[in-house]
């Protein structure tokens, strides 16, 4: 049996929505390179909704996966919406990731909540 | 799909005339070599040919070879066995930080049940100095197992300075010999070791068959006690056919240990050279000359060693690397932490080893496919666009993350 599922491969291999975003309403970063995993999230926010996101991820095969499925995950979607997002429930969009890639791989949706804080508190400004 | 097994540090592809040699007794000659009939006959003859080839190969007398079923059961045989048969000379044992995990763990093991250990450090090279060894020497010193060459980034040791430094003091020697042994020259009497490792694995031979060489006369505790096999040392029924396969991969490995030595050196040497021209911030790990004729080992920047060897592994290329997210364990390879390797750059680490059995056409295949996938890693990664950006390396800065850390070391065993 491989390692990765397949829709894990598909996203590892072919990432969406790679990039940066330059005037970006809200940037979020996670992991270090130390560790082995660190992603930036960029997001572009309309009318309470995310309108672009784009990362730039450092890290194994699961992290650019999980990556590209929150980018995924989120466009479109309200602030609320985005917020609910979990990384459990990214795990699980991707038909599972091995047990001991749980922890420091999974930080996707971390990195996502952390560029809505950035957002919001620009925004509170 | 073309497939480029760059592996071999990992386990060899059989010799074809290993495996022929090794057919008959998977089938017709399944005698147990402790039976007192015939049939047992056939398979013992075979045993003690096999322990001939052997011996052959490294210099030893026939009955000074042991078989095991591994090389990490040999080390443990080795470290542990000889720890126990001294143990009332001394308590003190000296092994390298570089050591394979079988040496490591039984020295870790060996300090839970009292016994000292000091952890002789390599340089930036993987280089082991004779001199640090001497100087960690005690009284109570009773055995210095340092390894012939490391097997991840191919440094190989002065061992005989090594040696000569613990004979002075009279103390036993062991050399884990695994990435040496049927590579190149590997005599126990010129090494001076008392206890040395091979396994057949790693040129050419089967799976299930190692040896550990123990000079007459050295004091060994049997690790798996039982019935008289191997001179009462090693209990268990022989596995014949892989022994047996085991011995002709020495024979061969002798015979052909320099075609093969110079065909891999002149591969080994290609990408050394042209992959640094092709992929820029590379760095080689380990030592330039004093390194095994088929190990290549980057550290590739900016970017981390699984993606490449799933990206690599999608163009049937097949590789290896010491990065955290690699490994199980989630941690960065323990010998390329004991070099002083930057821990962010390490995690670019990759592992690209070679065998007979590869050519030109392999070399030029990786020399192809390798940089665009180290280009599509780094498109997206977030420390090389800010490398581009600000001709700075990123400090393990914003986000740096203890938790995770911690869950890392959490993980170990």
């Amino acid at each position: 049996m491989p390692f990765y599922s397949e829709k894990v491969m598909d996203h590892f291999q072919n990432p969406r929505n790679v990039g940066e975003i330059k005037d970006a309403d809200g940037v979020g970063e996670v992991g270090n390179p130390v560790c082995g995993d660190m992603m930036t999230f960029y997001i572009k926010v309309k009318d309470n909704r995310i309108e672009d996101v784009k990362y730039k991820t450092f890290g194994c095969g699961a992290a650019i996966a999980v990556s590209s499925m929150v980018s995924e995950m989120a466009k479109g979607k309200t602030i609320d919406e985005v917020k609910a997002i979990t990384n459990d429930l990214v795990a699980k969009e991707l038909g599972g990731l091995p047990s001991h890639k749980m922890h420091c791989s999974n930080l996707g949706a971390d990195a996502l909540h952390k560029a809505i804080e950035n957002y919001l508190s620009k925004k509170g400004k | 799909m073309r497939q480029v097994y760059l592996d071999n540090q990992s386990n060899t592809p059989v010799d074809e005339r290993v495996y022929n040699e090794m057919l008959p007794f998977l089938r017709e000659n399944y005698g147990n070599a402790q039976s007192m009939h015939s049939f047992g006959f056939v398979s013992k003859d075979a045993l003690e040919k096999a322990r001939l080839q052997v011996s052959g190969l490294i210099g030893s007398k026939p009955e000074e070879i042991y078989f095991t079923s591994c090389a990490s059961e040999a080390n443990n045989l080795a470290v542990k066995g000889a720890a126990e048969a001294l143990k009332n000379k001394g308590k003190h044992i000296i092994v390298s930080s570089i050591e394979h995990f079988s040496v490591l763990n039984c020295a870790k093991r060996l300090s839970q049940n009292g016994f000292e250990v000091t952890y002789i450090p390599a340089d930036r090279y993987g280089i082991i100095s004779a001199e640090d060894v001497e100087k960690a020497i005690r009284q109570d010193t009773i055995l210095v197992s340092i390894q012939h060459a490391n097997t991840e980034i191919g440094t190989v040791q002065q061992i005989e300075e090594i040696s000569k430094a613990a004979k002075k003091k009279g103390i036993l020697f062991h050399t884990d010999a695994v990435s040496t042994a049927g590579i190149i020259p590997v005599d126990v009497n010129k090494l001076g070791a008392d206890l040395l490792t091979l396994s057949g694995q790693q040129f050419y031979g089967p799976k299930g068959a190692a040896a550990l060489y123990i000079k007459k006369g050295t004091k060994v505790v049997p690790q798996i006690d039982g019935g008289v096999q191997e001179g009462g040392r090693r209990a268990g029924t022989e596995n014949v056919p892989a022994i047996v396969g085991f011995g002709k991969a020495c024979e061969l490995a002798k015979a052909e240990m320099q075609d093969n030595y110079g065909k891999i050196i002149k591969l080994r040497d290609k990408l050394i050279d042209e992959l640094p021209k092709k992929i820029e911030h590379i760095y080689l790990n380990g030592h330039r000359t004093n390194r095994l004729p088929g190990n290549v080992n980057f550290s590739v920047e900016f970017i981390e060693g699984e993606g490449m060897f799933l990206l690599l592994d999608q163009k049937g290329i097949y590789v290896s690397s010491g990065s955290a997210c690699a490994s199980k364990a989630l941690k960065m390879s323990h010998v390329l932490t004991a070099i002083g390797c930057d821990a962010a750059v390490g995690q670019g680490s990759i592992l690209m080893s070679l065998s007979k059995y590869n050519g030109d056409e392999d070399v030029e295949f990786v020399l192809k496919e390798f940089p665009p996938i180290v280009q599509k890693l780094r498109e997206m990664s977030p420390l090389y666009s800010y490398f581009k950006k600000t001709g700075k390396r990123q400090e393990a800065g914003p986000g740096t993350d203890y938790e995770h850390a911690h869950e890392h070391g959490n993980e170990e065993n």
